[in-house]
């Protein structure tokens, strides 16, 4: 987005008496130079949104064109090689490039410092290297797509990633420089949380998204580099035949299986952890109650992030790793589902005898704990040995992991982006369409994926282009719902879209919510706050009202609600 | 940890309680250099990560295949190994001697210490060049240039090199991606042995992708030993990909030191604001640390 291109709202003067006229992150400079070298937290998170919401689009085409071409078991316009480029595409752009940055990079980077009450993250021009290194990550895979494409799946087993004729290499560094912007990113915001809370704020008056946050920051810190030597070590091995990977030369195509899982497995965390999080917020400030069970939902996170790096192995329990191993991992994968149960739980009881709101936000919050808790509850039965068996590779996986990845994250994500949209953007959307448009979301969802669990349990197999009949009722279903599910996709972003342009004045605290990034304007000033804002609980809501006048809520200066402040 | 604020004018704080070097987000330079130290410290620990996937592979190598590594090692000069461990070692003092003269304000000698820690730096980047040479003019290359994989899988190191010189296909042979290899038409190397029965030895070592069976003629297939031992390859492969990376984080760091000599001709650090080259030491000291895990374990234990 350039300064050039905002929309007219926002050039209007306001006759009124807000002080913040022209007074916004957006305004504070103009030129498209000032966006490319902005160091504003707030701006970084919008161009990282541009970039994500551009990679969700490749993404999607690719997907929409693979369940085009699976509409019948014969070839439609896909060779089995261009099918097979087509969904490693698939995967890989929307791994690496959409869902791991989306909800840290784009929302985190927006909201965090200001739910600190701070001015910015601790280093912003690591935070806008992680930027640049994200889109030449970006342009890496493009130039795998464009000189050559990519059939290893997103994966990049070996040993045929080292022998396939497509461009592996290219691919390979992109994730490479990708997994280098995630670990600054959570290096940077580890650091702003860890030194940069203001004063009275302790760990547990944090809003539980800065606790999601965090606790993704470490996986992120910890699990990345793992994925960065692994891809090096592959690079080499496809370059030069240095003899790790590639069994032909005496190497072990499993022990990269190993590696790539120990990254791949908390990578899942590092997706689901901040979705987590979000739903903590929209879930408290829609049922107008304060989160229930607040410090086991902290307590989960950190155990998610933990757990999350012993568990790789039920990734592989048909690779021919040992009977022990396989019963261990399979052991540990229970355990992590434990504080993930505790989180479902802990939101079902927040919204019990809440005065519930069923805005947008609220919607994509209600859709994420039916689709992530079907997710969960599938992957009990991947995780036993004996189910899994017959289940790996078949498109009961892809069901479950699509459940967890695309219901959970995407979901969470888009539900998190309507609730601080009108904060970003200082406009409120229009609330029917997008009520409208989060169930069309719903309901193409189920319709994708559901008839996917059948299949894959009566034996499909993943990545396959072809099918016996058989499976052809479940397969058009699936497309169907597809193709719905892409409409309402796109019906959610013009919604969000067509409000920049027009979309009522926002007010600051549309929802009624207490952390701290709904204590400045809409949208934000540069620097977020004159003074530092005064801490209180995130989730207690007694101290708001509604006030006609503002369109939205305001402190009530008459509750004599302790707060703290410099 | 909680940073308290430590003065009281926070919202007057442009042009009054921040000094230059205060990032304007940040209350105090206390809060900034806490920060950079939490910053740092989780960078090395991500750097630690980085090389642990290596070390995993050392392991999993060596304890799988310890003849490899007991052969190979002889291969490796220790001398200049050691040489090079007593540079690093001497470089990291000088470098934690120069983070001690930016606390204390001593600038001269400050800028004196960072030249001598980039000297000692390239010192040790010198050595290592001279090292690999050595293994370069002894066929030790990685990968399928090494003597040693291009004596035991001859097919597929004349496969892979042929392909790089292909227009068609660079960095992979074509032929492996459609459909296994037939085997005669890997054998037309005039370095193949002439005996029919050792190139029948070695179709059937591809066939089954044991390699046993190469030196079957030798009667000694089942025994250590320099003539017996296999896949010596992958202990050079392993030696580049870790010794490569550490010479580029050398290099990474002798970057940064150049930034921090021009910082302090500059005379931008003092007692008051040293954050970056303590940072920066540190980083060294890790770099350090580094090469004193893989100097015995490449060098010395066999």
């Amino acid at each position: 987005m350039s300064v050039g291109a905002t929309p007219d709202r926002f050039q209007a003067a306001d006759a009124g008496g807000h002080h913040d006229r022209e007074d916004n992150y957006l305004l504070a400079s103009s030129g498209i130079g000032s966006w490319l070298f902005t160091l504003d937290h707030k701006r970084i998170g919008v161009m990282y949104l541009v970039g994500i919401m551009a990679s969700f689009f490749l993404g999607g085409i690719f997907a929409l064109v693979l369940r085009a071409e699976l509409f019948t078991g014969q070839k439609l316009f896909l060779s089995e090689d261009a099918y097979n480029q087509m969904f490693t595409l698939h995967g890989a752009v929307m791994t690496f490039l959409f869902i791991i940055p989306s909800i840290p990079a784009a929302l985190g980077n927006f909201v965090l410092p200001m739910m600190l009450g701070q001015k910015d993250v601790a280093f912003p021009r690591m935070n806008l290297a992680s930027f640049y290194l994200w889109v030449i990550g970006a342009i890496f895979f493009l130039a795998a797509i464009i000189f050559g494409g990519l059939d290893t799946g997103w994966t990049f087993y070996t040993p045929y990633s080292v022998t396939t004729n497509t461009r592996v290499i290219l691919a390979l560094l992109g994730v490479f420089v990708l997994g280098f912007s995630s670990i600054f990113t959570g290096l940077n915001f580890v650091v702003t949380i860890n030194t940069m809370r203001p004063h009275g704020m302790t760990w547990f008056k944090m809003p539980l998204f800065l606790w999601a946050t965090y606790a993704t920051a470490i996986i992120q810190l910890l699990a990345t580099p793992v994925l960065g030597i692994t891809g090096l070590l592959l690079i080499a091995e496809r370059a030069l035949r240095i003899g790790i990977f590639d069994p032909e030369i005496g190497g072990d195509p499993v022990l990269f299986q190993h590696f790539f899982w120990f990254y791949s497995h908390p990578a899942v965390y590092i997706m689901i952890l901040p979705a987590m999080g979000i739903i903590s917020e929209l879930v408290a400030v829609f049922s107008r109650k304060h989160i229930f069970g607040y410090r086991f939902i902290a307590y989960s996170s950190i155990a998610i992030a933990l757990l999350g790096f012993l568990v790789w192995g039920h990734h592989m329990f048909v690779s021919g790793q040992s009977q022990l191993a396989a019963v261990v991992f399979s052991g540990l994968t229970f355990s992590v589902s434990i504080p993930s149960a505790i989180k479902v739980f802990n939101w079902t009881s927040t919204m019990y005898k809440g005065s519930i709101s069923l805005a947008t936000p609220m919607c994509y919050a209600l859709a994420f704990i039916f689709l992530f808790t079907i997710g969960g509850l599938t992957g009990l039965f991947l995780g036993a040995l004996a189910t899994d068996v017959q289940l790996h590779d078949t498109y009961f996986v892809v069901a479950h992991f699509h459940y967890v990845m695309m219901g959970g994250t995407l979901v969470a994500f888009v539900g998190g982006l309507y609730y601080w949209w009108p904060k970003m953007f200082g406009v409120m959307y229009n609330e029917n369409a997008g009520r409208f448009f989060s169930l069309i979301v719903f309901l193409g969802f189920n319709l994708t994926f559901f008839p996917q669990f059948i299949m894959g349990s009566r034996g499909m197999p993943r990545r396959y282009a072809r099918y016996v009949d058989e499976f052809q009722i479940y397969h058009q279903l699936s497309t169907m719902g597809a193709f719905l599910l892409g409409i309402g996709m796109v019906g959610a972003i013009a919604v969000l879209i067509y409000s920049l342009y027009r979309g009522k004045k926002a007010p600051a605290n549309p929802w009624g919510a207490n952390t701290l990034e709904w204590m400045c304007s809409s949208p934000p000033p540069l620097h977020n706050f004159e003074t530092p804002p005064p801490v209180g609980d995130p989730y207690d809501y007694s101290n708001l009202r509604y006030d006609e006048r503002e369109g939205g809520y305001v402190v009530d200066p008459g509750s004599g609600k302790k707060t703290y402040s410099h | 940890m909680t940073t308290v604020a430590e003065t009281t004018h926070e919202h007057h704080g442009h042009g009054h309680d921040h000094p230059e070097h205060v990032a304007h987000h940040f209350e105090s330079a206390r809060q900034q250099y806490d920060a950079g130290k939490l910053g740092i410290w989780m960078f090395l620990i991500t750097e630690i990560l980085f090389f642990s996937g290596m070390f995993c592979a050392y392991a999993v190598y060596r304890s799988l295949h310890p003849e490899i590594f007991i052969d190979a090692a002889k291969e490796l000069n220790t001398m200049l190994g050691a040489f090079n461990t007593v540079v690093l070692i001497v470089s990291s003092f000088t470098m934690a001697w120069a983070v001690r003269a930016a606390q204390l304000s001593q600038k001269k000698l400050l800028v004196v210490l960072l030249w001598l820690t980039l000297l000692l730096a390239g010192v040790f980047l010198l050595v290592k060049a001279k090292e690999y040479t050595d293994k370069f003019n002894h066929g030790l290359y990685p990968g399928v240039f090494n003597r040693f994989a291009q004596e035991q899988y001859p097919a597929v190191t004349e496969a892979v090199i042929s392909s790089y010189v292909s227009t068609e296909t660079p960095a992979a042979p074509a032929e492996e991606s459609k459909e296994a290899p037939a085997h005669g038409e890997e054998h037309g190397s005039t370095e193949e042995p002439s005996s029919g029965a050792e190139a029948g030895h070695e179709e059937h070592a591809e066939e089954h992708g044991h390699d046993d069976h190469e030196h079957a003629a030798e009667g000694d297939a089942h025994h250590g030993g320099a003539q017996g031992v296999h896949n010596i390859h992958i202990f050079f492969g392993i030696y580049y990909m870790m010794t490569g990376i550490h010479a580029i984080h050398i290099i990474g760091g002798m970057g940064v030191i150049i930034w921090l000599i021009v910082r302090a001709h500059r005379g931008e650090f003092s007692s008051e604001y040293f954050g970056p080259v303590d940072f920066t030491g540190l980083y060294w000291h890790l770099v350090d640390l580094i090469w004193i895990f893989l100097f015995p374990l490449l060098y010395l234990i066999h």
